[in-house]
């Protein structure tokens, strides 16, 4: 009776991890089928480098070159802001703070965490985006910028604890050697500390950056979603996620439309995949340390 | 000549009393082993005379320490030059995750950053020939100092002190991690090393002690029970408790 029990447990938890594994090949094969299909009608490179994403005209014109630069712009802007903000504050929690603040911080980071991405578009939408208006005197406030700083939001409690963790991982013997010569908690955080914890660290920026480009409402509610080539952090954009998002529900089941949306999402993916890949050979080199 | 003097030393960690009206001299070019069973207070003394008891927290001293005509447990003792002069080798080999190279400039770098690269490479080739490792590494400079062996490391971490500039080498059981071919090579290269600087080693390895010491002092229980020169108190204790432990009596 209890073998029994066993083994339909045992299958059971088998069947739950080749379930998960089979929908993740389902989902990928619909996307590579429903994205690939466009190119049959246009050319990759064509719909890689088209300056004009006009989706609805006749005939349509699908260039994404606008919205790559709209991601790649918004996440730059984000990373500029977040990844020296995030390493101090991990640099700060684990080896200056005394333990109180340590506490308050960490508690802090965790809420900024938990704020669903749409409350936080939407607080960005009232008070930041009037803010940049006025402060550079725009037409609108809804810009990239706008955009990189809500989302360094959310990419700083990603960054600030898996650096933190990076940091806490380094050998007490490094810090007690470092001292011993004589150098300052500043000397020893910057020249041993840092370098020692790199690995964790370039992980952790990986990571941070992989949640900014994947993200969806704050940036379509913030970013202006003009499909147009920016020349700069001041003038709206939009971005490849915002664009589907917005687009999907209108867009013409089998239509080149339609099949160019799952396209961009095969971009968008191939591109999540790289940076999770990279930040995973990160992660594993400081292991085989 | 002394290079440093305790007088009247206490400590305490949070209200646990560690070391007990200490008084010793530390001479110059000689190398003074301090010997005891495990607990009795060996490493911290160590880190008293480098200061590194500053990094635990609610510790509190009493007495004197003299080093350069100061006393350096005053709070007006500069802690960086101090931990310049006296440097310190760990149990652990503890070379940073950095390059050979990098590891032995640390301190010059920290200390006085304007030093040429030409300067840098001279101090390299110095420390690393001091401790017998030039031959060896000379080719491989900007590997990881991870890289070595252990006793490479630690011919490394003290090529690290002489790279320095410091003065007194205060050595922690230096050996605990090595076998015992690479700890005859440490022993070697303290013997080069008391021509030059003032050596004190902890150890709980007595025939080490006998080996390459000139003076020993005995730690029980946080008191200095016995100090004099090594053949002395290896031969003839004073004290029954000394004799109890160089016997094997006891620890
Ligand atoms: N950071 C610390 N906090 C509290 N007690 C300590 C600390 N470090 C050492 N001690 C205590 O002080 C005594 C002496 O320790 P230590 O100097 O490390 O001994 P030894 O090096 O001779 O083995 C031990 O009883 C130890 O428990
Ligand atoms: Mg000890």
């Amino acid at each position: 009776m209890r073998k029994i029990k066993e083994f339909i447990i045992e299958k059971l938890i088998l069947l739950c991890g080749v379930a998960s594994i089979i929908f993740v090949v389902l989902i990928l094969l619909f996307l590579l089928n429903e994205g690939l299909s466009l190119f049959k009608d246009i050319g990759p490179y064509e719909f890689v480098s088209g300056k004009k994403w006009y989706p609805i005209s006749e005939p349509p014109q699908l260039g994404i070159l606008p919205l790559i630069c709209g991601s790649l712009l918004v996440t730059l802007g984000a990373a500029i802001i977040s990844i020296p903000i995030g390493v101090a504050c991990a640099v700060y929690i684990a080896e200056v703070a005394p333990s109180w603040i340590k506490d308050i911080l960490k508690a802090g980071i965790e809420l900024l965490a938990a704020i669903p991405s749409v409350v936080l578009g939407f607080i960005g939408m009232v008070t930041l985006s009037p803010l940049i208006k006025s402060v550079f005197n725009l037409p609108t406030g809804l810009t990239a910028l706008s955009g990189s700083i809500m989302l360094a939001f959310m990419a700083m409690p990603t960054i600030v604890s898996i650096a933190e963790d990076a940091l806490y991982a380094v050998p007490k013997s490094y810090k007690e050697g470092a001292f011993a010569l004589g150098a300052t908690h500043w000397q020893t955080i910057w020249r041993v500390i840092l370098p020692a914890a790199s690995p964790g660290i370039l992980a952790a920026v990986m990571l941070g950056i992989g949640r900014v480009i994947g993200e969806t409402m704050a940036v379509m509610m913030i970013t202006g979603n003009a499909a147009k080539i920016p020349d700069g952090f001041l003038q709206p954009v939009r971005t490849l996620t915002a664009t589907i998002a917005a687009e999907m529900g209108e867009a013409v089941v089998g239509s080149e439309h339609y099949f160019a949306l799952f396209a961009i999402g095969l971009i968008l993916f191939i591109i999540s995949f790289i940076i999770n890949l990279t930040a995973d050979l990160f992660l594993h080199r400081k292991e085989r340390r | 000549m002394q290079k440093i003097l305790i007088k009247n030393l206490n400590l305490w960690y949070a209200d646990f009393h560690a070391l007990k009206d200490v008084n010793a001299a530390f001479e110059d070019r000689k190398i003074t082993a301090i010997i005891g069973p495990s607990g009795c207070g060996k490493s911290t003394l160590l880190r008293v005379l480098n200061r590194m008891n500053d990094l635990v927290e609610d510790v509190r001293t009493s007495g004197e320490v003299l080093f350069d005509n100061g006393n350096i447990l005053s709070p007006k003792c500069d802690l960086v030059s101090l931990r310049r002069k006296v440097g310190m080798v760990f149990q652990r080999p503890n070379p940073f995750p950095l390059s050979i190279y990098k590891n032995i400039v640390f301190a010059e770098k920290i200390h006085s950053p304007s030093t040429p690269r030409s300067g840098l490479d001279e101090i390299v080739e110095e420390s690393l020939k001091a401790v017998l490792l030039w031959d060896e590494l000379k080719d491989k400079l900007h590997k990881s100092a991870l890289s070595l062996s252990l006793e490479q490391k630690q011919r490394l971490c003290i090529a690290r002190l002489i790279a320095a500039k410091s003065e007194v080498v205060l050595m922690d059981e230096p050996c605990s991690t090595l076998d015992p071919q690479s700890t005859a090579g440490i022993e070697e290269l303290m013997r080069e090393l008391k021509k030059k600087y003032a050596i004190i080693i902890v150890t709980h390895n007595m025939q080490q002690a006998v080996r390459v010491s000139d003076y020993t002092g005995y730690f029980l229980l946080g008191e200095l029970v016995e100090f004099g020169g090594t053949d002395k108190l290896f031969t003839n204790p004073k004290d029954k408790r000394t004799e109890d432990y160089i016997t094997g009596r006891f620890g």
